[in-house]
């Protein structure tokens, strides 16, 4: 029979009851007494200098309190960059200031020139729209390979577009080249990975509220780590002591990424409701929300894979341009290094590696973190060029895989890219898509596709990926401006209840769930008796916050930590009620026992005890039962999986549609299989999103032309099929207590390369055997066209 | 959103009276109307809502006419023009739910989207469009983007479809809009055939004649195989390359015959 509760059960998530009842409290439900609104003004054009700001009819305007420009921000500094790359020849990266107000240039449609802030929104929109901006247009840097040859300079000051070109590892480049010279074949792929927008469902928001009877500060904001937020904008940009300064992420509704990083907005608030004295908010539109919420990808690549006469890999080599946008958002230059770089090896033993990115300014929103960041594009591009492989040398794709495959007895497994996978099953996990996916099955189903005039294809992949990016001394090495450990304060109130205190953030994940599951299967209480308390510097320890699937590997074994804490203590406060030593005390479905006895005393006695010492070895132990923890991991999580997607392609008109999708993922150990499924679906939707549907289309003039729901294709159900979802081949992380990896990206890093390879596959035995490559997103326009070849 | 009057008048006189103020504007559903409001784009002083005038909704038989109130929303004319199963099942197919219930097949002809549905069902069924003081036949009523034969302050208070011994609507949907990439809709009549193409052109909805007279001559897919749509004059987007909605409006057409 299933668990109903602790590890391992279907545990419905509790915090949906408020969130589908409508009874969430958001960023934006929050409103505090005289309360003033924010309304920017924005560029409109991509490039320019501006000559000349009139905020004098705009002051007149009813209801305006005040209008600010970069002059009222004199002193402070830009928001930060949290993340620095050192090139091939080791200097740093380039790194522009990024104000909070325009200063003397924009460099994106939507970049901030000037702000209102009135007694009501709509008396801000209209005096913000009496703002006068004159702006000499410059030409708009948009296309990245041309943009790092001369012309244009997003930065004057920098002298160049090129913010720094990278290798990795620069000493693998001789062997990797040498490698190419004697190969038996090499493929080669040139890809652009789309340029997407995040879209969470609620938009941004902020409210600062500084109290001058305090002089302290307040931010309510929508983000997915408000201790960094308090870090980077109190330490680096308005110089305000974090014992000074509050930073609440309520329900945020969605983040995928987009709200890790540290905005303009949030800034702007803070110090502009110093400046007037009153609170003041800032409500992204969605229009805002596009022009302004950093977006994802956006890399042209070129990859060259080596291979010898079996189908061996020798060597991989890979040049790739990655935009950063107008600005370095907070953690943009990590995503095509250290979160891409690193995973070029993929699932497979290949000697030789080597990459090579160059990143760069346009003037386009900055571009950052997207669910999955980096591993989707190593992904995409490892899994097509085997693809293209697989065909060139006539061995069936998943053959070739398997081939290449990491042996489940080779790990750990160092790679040639400085990562060492701890644990997987590659051939397992194969072995379990094969089945699900019913790949026996494909051929009969092809022709009855065929019987209806559309052209079916199968596409497979696999994929690896690095979660709980850590230890921090190692990632300081590496550049990162940030500890990556994870905070839990675990406090056990006097009649037995636990509040969990975490440093993660849930942002749509189920923390709230999932948590109290790991806590009730180690003390043996019901969930019911635990609560997660998240989102508020003032009341959780200092924490990371929550992206890059870290929070379970990362957040919950602080948790543990804490947790077995509280045990050993609550063990010596049972032992001395037991009259019995702590080493003999045995702790069971919520019940202290002397081992080999029948004598017991209850989890909520003991708790009692703590608060209420009566009978209590208070000259050994300190009342009350509250531990906290701080955990550092040794080394990321490597979930991995395989997949396998199926179209049928109309030839008539390009259409792509989904028919089947199946995805075998090793997890490692699952608390929550529910959830879990539930992330690998939505991670899915995304990726086929991707695949099919979304994409930033600027124009030459750096026009947003998918600037809206009218032309940015968000997938809809209709586009996706029932998936067909495994997480049974399981090698637990060997390095975290739980034995957990990462689930939360999986399903978007992993999918794109399947559905492109299906369709790829579709027209290749439809006779089309000219097309080896579509970019993305597959629009049936484009289907279409390389159809009519 | 600027501030704004709203009237709701009960009449169609009463409406025609309100439209005849300064800067007023009729208010149908407000499917594009209150989205362009909303962004600033529009800027009316009094909004007229039809909304509320009884006589302008509803779907009749008026013997061999299917008539449509000027007012009456996608969802009821889905509802309700079980007579005319073509043009039913392009109403159920607009948008979506909210969509339907409050877009009006008058504020749809009136706004004449490139990529709207009921422009090319008037079109091709020979409709004709009934408003407060005139009778406009559907050839003489669009006249390209977002432009008809409308007169300021004029109201569309009816449309009247002949019903069609056979017809079809096929669209092939925009990705994130669901508006018409390209959709074709086809109407046999005893006075031959009628192929009307929306969402493909810069000029907006387009009567395709040659694959009317081909069509009329014989009403089958494979009558339009041999002929071609000119790329030139059709629009060209992220969406689609001007030759890709060229090959739509072949295809469609194609498929619209079969299914008629």
């Amino acid at each position: 029979m299933p668990k109903d509760q602790g590890i391992g059960a279907r545990s419905k998530r509790r915090e949906d009851v408020r969130f589908l009842t409508g009874a969430g409290r958001y960023t934006d439900d929050i409103n505090v007494p005289g309360q003033t609104y924010a309304a920017f003004v924005r560029s409109e054009v991509a490039h320019g200098k501006i000559t000349k700001i009139d905020t004098s009819d705009a002051e007149k305007m009813p209801g305006v309190v005040k209008v600010f420009t970069a002059a009222d921000f004199d002193g402070k500094g830009g928001v930060p960059c949290g993340w620095q790359i050192h090139d091939r020849q080791g200097n740093p990266m380039l790194e522009p200031k990024h104000p909070i107000l325009a200063e003397g240039k924009v460099r994106y449609v939507g970049d901030a020139i000037a702000c209102v802030v009135a007694e009501t929104l709509e008396q801000a929109r209209d005096a913000a729209e009496a703002v006068v901006v004159d702006i000499d247009e410059l030409p708009a840097v948009m296309d990245m390979k041309a943009a790092v040859k001369g012309g244009a300079l997003v930065h004057d000051e920098l002298g160049s577009n090129l913010c720094y070109d990278w290798g990795f590892i620069e000493d693998n480049k001789a062997a990797t080249d040498a490698a190419f010279e004697t190969a038996h074949h090499v493929t080669t792929l040139e890809l652009v990975n789309n340029r997407l927008i995040a879209n969470p469902m609620e938009p941004r928001v902020a409210l600062g509220h500084y109290n001058r009877a305090m002089d302290d500060y307040t931010l309510y904001t929508t983000s997915q780590n408000p201790h960094v937020i308090r870090l980077l904008m109190g330490a680096f940009v308005l110089s305000i002591p974090e014992h000074k300064l509050r930073v609440v992420a309520p329900d945020v509704g969605g983040g995928f990424g987009s709200k890790i990083f540290h905005y303009i907005e949030e800034a702007f608030v803070t110090h502009a409701s110093r400046l007037i004295n009153r609170p003041v908010k800032w409500t992204s539109t969605r229009s805002e929300a596009f022009l302004t919420d950093a977006h994802g990808r956006d890399h042209v690549t070129k990859i060259e894979l080596a291979l010898d006469k079996d189908g061996m890999f020798q060597a991989l080599r890979t040049e790739t341009y990655a935009n950063m946008g107008a600005y370095l958002s907070t953690f943009a230059p990590s995503v095509p290094t250290y979160l891409h770089g690193t995973l070029m090896a993929g699932n497979y033993k290949t000697p030789h590696i080597y990459v090579n990115v160059k990143a760069v300014f346009t003037n386009t929103v900055p571009v950052d973190a997207y669910r999955g960041a980096g591993r989707p594009e190593a992904t995409f591009q490892l899994e097509r060029v085997i693809d293209k492989a697989a065909r060139e040398m006539g061995i069936d794709p998943i053959e070739l895989r398997r081939k290449n495959f990491v042996g489940a007895d080779e790990f750990p497994y160092q790679t040639p890219v400085a990562v060492a996978y701890d644990t997987g099953n590659y051939q397992a996990t194969m072995d379990v898509l094969e089945k699900i996916a019913d790949l026996a099955g494909f051929e009969k189903r092809r022709a009855d596709s065929a019987k209806k005039g559309l052209w079916r294809g199968l596409g497979v992949n696999c994929y690896i990926e690095a979660c709980g990016i850590a230890p921090s001394n190692l990632v300081g090495q590496l550049g990162a401006r940030a500890g990556l450990y994870e905070s839990a304060t675990v406090r056990v109130n006097a009649t037995g209840g636990i509040v969990v205190m975490t440093g993660s953030h849930s942002h749509g994940q189920g923390h709230e769930t999932a948590f109290p599951q790991v806590i009730s299967e180690m003390i043996g209480i019901p969930e019911s008796q635990v609560e997660i308390v998240h989102g508020d510097t003032a009341n959780t320890p200092m924490g990371m916050g929550t992206y890059g699937s870290r929070s379970l590997a990362v957040g919950g074994s602080a948790m543990v930590k804490a947790t077995n804490k509280i045990i050993a203590k609550a063990k010596k406060i049972a032992a001395h009620l037991l009259e019995a030593s702590d080493g003999d005390i045995e702790l069971k479905d919520g019940k202290f026992t002397v081992a080999g006895t029948d004598k017991s005393v209850d989890w909520g006695s003991v708790c009692l005890a703590a608060y209420v010492p009566h009978n209590y070895p208070l000259a050994e132990l300190e009342p009350g039962l509250e531990e906290t923890a701080f955990y550092d991991p040794s080394n990321f999580t490597y979930p991995s999986g395989a997949y396998a997607c199926e179209v049928e392609v109309d030839p008539d008109t390009g259409k792509v549609t989904v028919c089947a999708f199946a995805a075998a993922d090793d997890f490692g150990n699952v608390i929550n299989p529910m959830i879990v499924e539930g992330q690998v679906h939505g991670g899915l939707a995304q990726g086929i999103g991707q695949a099919l549907l979304e994409g930033a289309v600027y124009d030459e003039n750096g026009q947003l032309l998918s600037g809206s729901y009218m032309d940015y294709a968000m997938p809809r159900a209709d586009d996706v099929p029932f998936y067909t979802v495994d997480h049974s081949c399981c090698t637990p992380c060997t390095h975290n207590p739980l034995g957990v990896k990462g689930c939360g990206e999986a399903g978007a890093i992993g999918s794109p390369p399947a559905v492109v390879n299906a369709v790829i596959d579709a027209l290749q035995r439809a006779g089309k055997t000219n097309v080896t490559h579509i970019d993305m997103p597959l629009s049936p326009s484009r289907v279409w066209a390389a159809i009519q070849g | 959103m600027y501030a704004f009057e709203l009237e709701k008048p009960a009449t169609v006189a009463e409406a025609v009276k309100a439209l005849a103020q300064e800067d007023a504007q009729a208010l149908g559903g407000g499917q594009t109307l209150i989205p362009s409001m909303k962004q600033r784009l529009a800027a009316p002083a009094v909004l007229v809502s039809l909304n509320g005038i009884k006589e302008m909704i509803g779907v009749r038989k008026d013997g061999g006419d299917l008539v449509i109130g000027g007012a009456t929303p996608h969802a009821v004319v889905a509802k309700e023009a079980g007579a005319y199963p073509a043009l039913a099942g392009l109403a159920g197919n607009i948008g979506d739910p909210a969509v339907r219930n409050r877009g009006t097949i008058g504020g749809s002809l009136a706004n004449n989207d490139p990529s709207a549905c009921y422009p090319s069902a008037v079109l091709a069924s020979g409709a004709t469009v009934v408003t407060n003081n005139r009778q406009i036949a559907a050839d003489d009523f669009f006249e390209g983007l977002f432009t008809t034969a409308l007169e300021p302050g004029e109201i569309i208070t009816e449309v009247r479809f002949p019903i069609p011994q056979k017809a079809s609507y096929q669209k092939f949907l925009q990705p994130a809009s669901r508006f018409a990439l390209t959709a074709v809709f086809v109407a046999k009549t005893g006075g031959g055939v009628r192929v009307a193409v929306t969402g493909a052109s810069e000029d907006g909805v387009f009567r395709w004649a040659d694959a009317e007279a081909a069509l009329s001559a014989n009403f089958a897919a494979d009558a339009v195989s041999g002929l071609s749509v000119d790329p030139e004059g059709m629009i060209g987007d992220m969406h689609g390359t001007k030759a890709y909605r060229a090959n739509l409006v072949k295809v469609l057409t194609g498929r619209a015959v079969s299914a008629a």
